[in-house]
């Protein structure tokens, strides 16, 4: 669809341009990275990095005594532990995200549309919600192994119960049952817009789809699905929740109990600060990797992949298998979740509380989004429009957010709003013997500060991955034909990377709606949200009080599911 | 663009500013509680219905301390309630708290339940306590019992490094020393059903899943169970455990609080020293056992049938600000042994 936009841009202006503006250009020397543009993404930049700092100062505070019993008693298991729960994960959602992806691009069968949007719902299901909803499923006082007692005619769970879920092998099943769409998602957008030209050609040349499928496809996808993997990777070192239910002592846990039991502070930012050095060599070194690699497509119009027909039992079985992870990580937790709900209704009735909570996140989350989508595509697009070190250097660090415990950056984000909140109450004091309080806790903008710290990765990775898809050359020529960098942005950016951008709305969206340690820690008198609700009653060992607002968290995660199937399927529509 | 955002932002912020300040004209106060809202809900409200003043409440959990350190000066914080005594000293030791003069606070609240310079006041009590499988027909036990070889894969606990445990061990640390401490709990490691981990209600639960026999837990879960708060399969849990009131060889049973401080900065002092009186009064320390089946700390108040019915609680002798002060030590033991891994 876009391409077509820009052909027709290009030929109207062509010809009357050429001559002129296009000589121009090429013979100047390319423009310096523009004024306004650099200093924007410099700012933006700056505002992630801050709290970064003021953890790097708090850590500075702190003596290094601590690092003598974290070695001897605490890193080695720890760090084990948490290696091994990345590894697992990192391959189930590798594996099964891009696997479902191939299988509802390559194919088509009956049940396919459903499974397209279907497969992203486990994104509305926060991990410490999957956790809590297997572990009474099938604890051995729980419906299932309940059932499977009187089927085989025990009586008590002293005779017969199923090994205990609370285990590593556990965690990474639970974790990635709800983590694999952060690979499906651009995965699939992967293989639908530029997949198609590059698959045909080996067709031509003889592979056979499966061929195609490893030889071409997950190459071509490889950017993809390290955005897709990293991203899950980040949720799974923030869980907290999760890893305390199935008993998996993870780096996280470490960083949180110093902080919390030992009220060592400056310690917890130490340790989180070596985690986030962890990450980004790990980051970097996947890109080192793939760094003599273009995954542009040429200059023509991508076009999608043209699905191959199946009917019959082999479409049924297709189905059935690619529908598992939808159930398991959906369809299971949530009806458990809606069963419970229910339950709680009729005992307790709805309280007008949780209208109140569900507002309010709402309305926080969509408000935030907003603010990250407009500062990742200035960086995404900046980035590229201007190619320096400078902004690149710019763009890593705006990912830099999601690559820390979000209970540690939390504290971080406080540092800085909480100082600046200070100073100005400080300063207006002596001016104008006025007191401005809070300003930004109180008001809730450090919330929202928190949500574009944290999040603003996803949104300019995505649109980054979105423009990576298309040549140079497309911008080449926007700009040679007298486009300003904004209008650049706004007719050709912007339209090319349309449905990257609403996927990475989307995820910035949902993890606004379940994102709590900042929430907690930052929020205004008297406000609360749905997953501080949940919290306080999980904190008490409640849960079944909260199943009302839990369901809510994953109701309200499910609109922007169908918004973006709705915007995915517009796309293709047009495509075809 | 970001200008025009943020000069709306500034706008929409200086419109709530003026609105909060608006609202500032009636009587109020401001709460900063890592007590959970469900259980301070009740008492807020009786609050309120008596004494007309409204209460503004932020539950924050783990960033109390940060929080109100980061706003120093500015913070709006009136009174701090927190849950733990190590948490209430940490707020005196940050410089968050500032004393005060309350016959009411120093009548209700024994001299052991509150800071010698009263700058925090405890306003219930908990019991850690162990559960056992009815079909055992245990009847008593001690804190040491638990390392005792023969409940070998019988005992389920959470995680080591959580308050409620650092608190135990730091008491068993200051009754017995180091080196008595790490045997004990490596004893009590080696007797693990399963992995320390959940949380206290997870024991009971797997109790009665026949996962283990015995589980350490505070008293008030078996309360909210019991009492059919939850639904009926939650009263069959409650029902299907006995409480065990433990105690230390030659002292009583472990206790912890929860409690509160005014803050150093409180733009309503006058209004959070009347909560905290009002906290002590027979008819919230009555509510603290209906709501929570806390036990109360002020002598005379009676108990919730519930919580009477774990029997006499005979309260460990050693002063909360001793054990408080092995907090650390403690959880550097629970590290050293694995006790979670």
């Amino acid at each position: 669809m876009s391409g077509s936009t820009t052909e027709k841009a290009g030929r109207s202006g062509l010809a009357l341009r050429l001559s002129g503006a296009l000589h121009r250009r090429l013979t100047l020397p390319p423009r310096p990275a523009g004024g306004v543009w650099f200093f924007v993404i410099l700012a933006i930049a700056a505002l992630v990095l801050a709290p970064v700092l003021a953890l790097l100062w708090q850590a500075s505070r702190g003596s290094v005594t601590l690092w003598s019993h974290l070695m001897g008693s605490v890193l080695p298991h720890a760090l084990g532990q948490t290696l091994i729960l990345m590894g697992g994960v990192g391959v189930l959602v590798a594996l099964s995200g891009t696997l479902l992806a191939w299988a509802v691009t390559a194919w088509d069968f009956r049940g396919r549309r459903l499974l397209e949007w279907g497969l992203l719902l486990p994104l509305a299901v926060p991990t410490y919600i999957v956790a809590y909803a297997y572990l009474d499923l099938l604890h051995p006082i729980g419906p299932v192994q309940e059932f499977l007692r009187q089927m085989l005619g025990y009586t008590s769970p002293r005779q017969f119960r199923l090994p205990d879920l609370r285990s590593m092998p556990g965690a990474i099943v639970l974790l990635s049952l709800v983590l694999f769409p952060y690979v499906y998602l651009p995965v699939r957008a992967m293989f639908m817009t530029q997949a198609a030209n590059l698959l045909e050609v080996s067709r031509t040349l003889g592979l056979s789809r499966r061929q195609a499928f490893w030889r071409v496809a997950v190459p071509s996808a490889r950017p993809a699905i390290a955005v897709g993997v990293s991203l899950a990777l980040m949720e799974v070192l923030n869980d907290i929740g999760a890893s305390e239910f199935l008993g998996v002592r993870s780096l996280t846990i470490s960083v949180y109990t110093t902080w919390v039991t030992r009220s060592d502070l400056p310690g917890a930012a130490q340790i989180a600060l070596a985690m986030l050095l962890l990450v980004v060599a790990l980051v970097s070194l996947e890109r080192w990797a793939r760094r003599n690699q273009r995954y542009s497509v040429n200059a023509q119009r991508a076009r999608m992949i043209e699905p191959l027909l199946i009917r019959g039992p082999r479409a049924w079985g297709m189905f059935a298998l690619a529908a598992l992870p939808m159930v398991f990580g959906f369809l299971i937790p949530a009806g458990y979740l809606a069963a419970e709900a229910v339950q709680r209704f009729h005992t307790a009735g709805l309280s007008p509380q949780l209208l109140r909570e569900a507002g309010n996140s709402f309305t926080i989350s969509a408000l935030a989004t907003l603010a990250v989508l407009i500062c990742g595509v200035i960086i995404a697009c900046g980035a590229r429009l201007f190619p320096s070190h400078a902004l690149q250097i710019a763009q890593r660090i705006s990912g830099l957010g999601y690559a820390m415990p979000g209970t540690v950056l939390a504290i971080g984000i406080l540092t800085v709003s909480a100082g600046f909140d200070r100073s100005l109450d400080a300063a207006m004091q002596s001016w104008f013997g006025v007191s401005t309080g809070l300003l930004l806790i109180g008001s809730g903008m450090a919330l929202g500060y928190a949500y574009l710290v944290r999040f603003l990765g996803i949104a300019s990775g995505s649109t980054e991955a979105g423009l990576t898809r298309f040549p140079r050359s497309y911008d080449h020529a926007a700009r040679s034909m007298g486009r300003s960098a904004a209008g650049t942005v706004f007719s050709l950016h912007l339209p090319l990377s349309r449905s990257a951008i609403a996927a990475g709305g989307l995820l910035v969206f949902v993890d606004c709606m379940k994102e709590l340690s900042a929430t907690l820690l930052l929020r205004p008198l008297n406000f609360e949200t749905l997953a501080t609700h949940l919290y306080g009653e999980a904190a008490r060992g409640t849960y079944e009080e909260a199943s009302i607002a839990a369901l809510a968290i994953v109701a309200v995660g499910i609109l922007p599911v169908i918004l973006l199937a709705r915007v995915g399927g517009q796309a293709r529509r047009r495509a075809s | 663009m970001s200008r025009i955002t943020s000069v709306k932002g500034l706008l929409l912020a200086g419109s709530l500013i003026a609105l909060s300040a608006a609202g500032s004209f009636a009587q109020e106060l401001n709460l900063y509680t890592s007590r959970e809202p469900g259980l301070v809900e009740p008492l807020l409200q009786a609050f309120t219905a008596d004494s007309g003043i409204k209460v503004n409440t932020v539950f924050l959990k783990d960033g109390l301390v940060e929080r109100v350190v980061s706003e120093g000066a500015s913070s709006p914080a009136d009174l701090l309630m927190a849950v733990d005594a190590g948490n209430l000293v940490d707020l005196v030791e940050r410089g968050l708290t500032q004393p005060v003069t309350s016959e009411v606070l120093n009548t209700a609240i024994p001299a052991n339940l509150r800071d010698a310079n009263n700058e925090w006041f405890a306003l219930s009590m908990r019991a850690r306590v162990v559960y056992a499988a009815k079909e055992i027909g245990l009847k008593e036990i001690s804190y040491d019992d638990l390392a005792d070889p023969k409940w070998k894969g019988r005992i389920c606990i959470r995680s080591g490094q959580h308050p409620y445990n650092t608190g135990l061990i730091a008491a068993y640390l200051t009754h017995n020393g180091p080196e008595a401490t790490k045997t004990w709990l490596e004893g009590v490691k080696a007797n693990l059903a399963r992995k320390a981990g959940g949380g206290d209600r997870d024991g009971a639960k797997d109790i009665l899943g026949g996962i283990c026999d015995l589980a350490v837990a505070n008293s008030y879960y078996v309360g909210l169970m019991r009492s059919g708060k939850s639904g009926d399969e939650q009263k069959a849990w409650g029902d299907g455990i006995d409480v065990i009131l433990p105690t230390f060889k030659d002292g009583g049973t472990h206790v912890n609080v929860s409690g509160a401080a005014v803050a150093k900065h409180a733009p309503n002092k006058e209004n959070a020293v009347k909560l905290l009186e009002f906290l002590v009064s027979d008819e919230a320390q009555k509510l603290y056992g209906e709501a929570n089946y806390e036990y109360p700390v002020k002598p005379g108040v009676a108990l919730d049938p519930i919580v009477a019915s774990f029997g006499e609680l005979k309260v460990d002798s050693l002063p909360l600000a001793d054990f408080v002060k092995n907090r650390k030590a403690a959880s550097e033991l629970v590290d050293n042994v694995g006790f979670d891994n």
